[in-house]
């Protein structure tokens, strides 16, 4: 019974899989741009973001094939949207990844980048992209939710690393343009993290039925 | 929202001679809905539905324990059976219109129901068939015999003649099974029209129609009622496994 339908699941898993790696590849390269002088690595990110939208396409296929061809209902349903709603999000994280990867040699020539947490935020960033599709795949709950509660430690990151650009352009200790890039590399992975939680928001709403926005229709339907 | 119930199932047993066909059935089918009923052949949605109003009865060896009641009086108690298919009416999965006019065929139900001037039988016909949607393909040719329709419009037409003793509720045992998609959503888009004034009860094997048309849904299994609730709910978030497994094509 329905051998193809789950193969064509599996399919869909796989690619999600591979966008969501392409995407921590993209971050991780993305954080190393902010160190190192070679504009390869900005060329690198830049095809990697085009993969990303290549892959989000291949996806975006799949689901409308199993909606066309399946019809399905219940949790497949479920699954399909939540995956089609997902791939808009990791596309934006590797939008971002490139945009940061852009901002980048400005922010090496003056070296700035070792005086604040960047590289913190860069981790933690990663660290919720991976756990995010990993809980899509593994279909764990906690895992999603564990994503959606470090969103809180990423924007700790970010005001951390603002106080730290206020502190040194006080003291004149910085090139003004560098630190408005690295704080705009900053909002970035702020934004990437966002969009990690946005997924593991989906992946609970293909487990439970119930995606966060309901909940906050289901609160006001009560009162 | 109309939430009065029309017809209430209490305790239901039924059994052809030895086989318990449908197993403590406990049920609301609420005014003005549809309530689709799905689940495997042989689950007992049929039988279920013509016992709504006592097709049963011809079954030699069938028996029922429970209740079934229609606006609260136990169909069978006291009601009478003819009185009973009046206000409950069926439709089959086969269009079955009758070998004479489409005018016929209409009049049929009335005129046995005592209903015998012209002008009466004219207006009901031309009611029924603009209720069941087909009114301007047969103006033109109400003498014409039934017979020469397609099965799309059979399939209408029975609807109409069904509508024509006004009932309260209408059963429809996989109404569309026989129809190409045209006739099939046109059958959907009227039984949704109808439920104004009907309360409608569908057993469909079709499960994207169920998701589409029904208001509720009662998913049977083995003589049985696994789980029944909104459509939306059912088809979204079932909450028994079986029925995530029947409607996702596991089993069944």
């Amino acid at each position: 019974m329905r051998t193809r339908f789950d193969k064509q699941l599996e399919q869909l898993h796989v690619e999600l899989i591979k966008m969501g790696s392409l995407c921590e590849q993209a971050i991780t390269l993305a954080a190393q741009a902010l160190d190192q002088p070679e504009r390869d690595v900005v060329k690198k990110v830049a095809a990697m973001e085009g993969e990303i939208d290549e892959k989000e396409r291949e996806i975006e296929n799949i689901c409308m094939r199993l909606l066309l061809q399946q019809q399905p209902v219940a949790r497949d349903l479920r699954i399909i949207s939540a995956a089609l709603k997902m791939i808009s999000d990791l596309e934006r994280i590797g939008d971002q990844a490139a945009d940061i990867a852009d901002l980048a040699p400005y922010i090496v020539s003056s070296s700035i980048s070792s005086k604040v947490q960047i590289h913190d935020m860069a981790a933690a960033t990663i660290r919720m992209v991976t756990l995010s599709v990993d809980a899509f795949v593994k279909n764990d709950l906690e895992l999603a939710e564990s994503v959606v509660i470090s969103d809180d430690i990423v924007d700790d990151l970010f005001n951390k690393v603002k106080g730290e650009l206020l502190d040194l352009i006080r003291k004149n200790n910085v090139d003004p343009r560098a630190a408005l890039d690295i704080l705009m590399a900053a909002k970035y992975f702020e934004r990437i993290g966002d969009h990690a939680v946005n997924v593991a928001e989906w992946v609970q709403y293909s487990i439970t039925g119930i995606h966060k926005s309901d909940e906050h229709h289901l609160d006001t339907e009560k009162e | 929202m109309n939430n009065t119930e029309k017809i209430s199932i209490s305790s239901l047993d039924l059994y052809y001679t030895d086989f318990k066909a449908l197993k403590n059935i406990n049920l609301k089918i609420p005014e003005n809905k549809i309530t689709a009923f799905i689940g495997p052949s042989g689950c007992g949605k049929s039988t279920l539905l013509k016992s709504l109003n006592r097709m049963n009865d011809l079954v030699e060896g069938c028996r029922i324990e429970g209740s079934i009641l229609l606006d609260g009086e136990d169909i069978y108690g006291r009601m009478d059976v003819n009185l009973l298919r009046k206000r409950v009416g069926m439709v089959f999965q086969k269009p079955n219109p009758f070998p004479m006019s489409i005018y016929d065929n209409i009049a049929f139900g009335p005129r046995t129901h005592g209903i015998h001037s012209k002008a009466k039988l004219d207006d009901i016909v031309e009611r029924s068939l603009r209720d069941a949607a087909i009114w301007d393909e047969t103006k033109d040719r109400l003498k014409q015999n039934a017979l020469g329709m397609s099965g799309g419009q059979q399939q209408r037409l029975c609807i109409a003649r069904a509508l024509a003793v006004q009932p309260e509720v209408l059963l429809m045992d996989e109404p569309t099974s026989a129809l190409d998609p045209i006739s099939t959503s046109k059958i959907e888009d009227l039984a949704v029209e109808l439920k104004k004034d009907y309360t409608i009860v569908m057993v469909t094997h079709n499960m994207q129609q169920a998701a589409r048309i029904s208001d509720k849904t009662a998913f049977f299994l083995l003589g049985e009622i696994v789980e029944y609730g909104e459509t939306e709910q059912i088809f979204s978030m079932p909450k028994d496994k079986r029925t995530e497994d029947y409607i996702t094509g596991r089993f069944g």
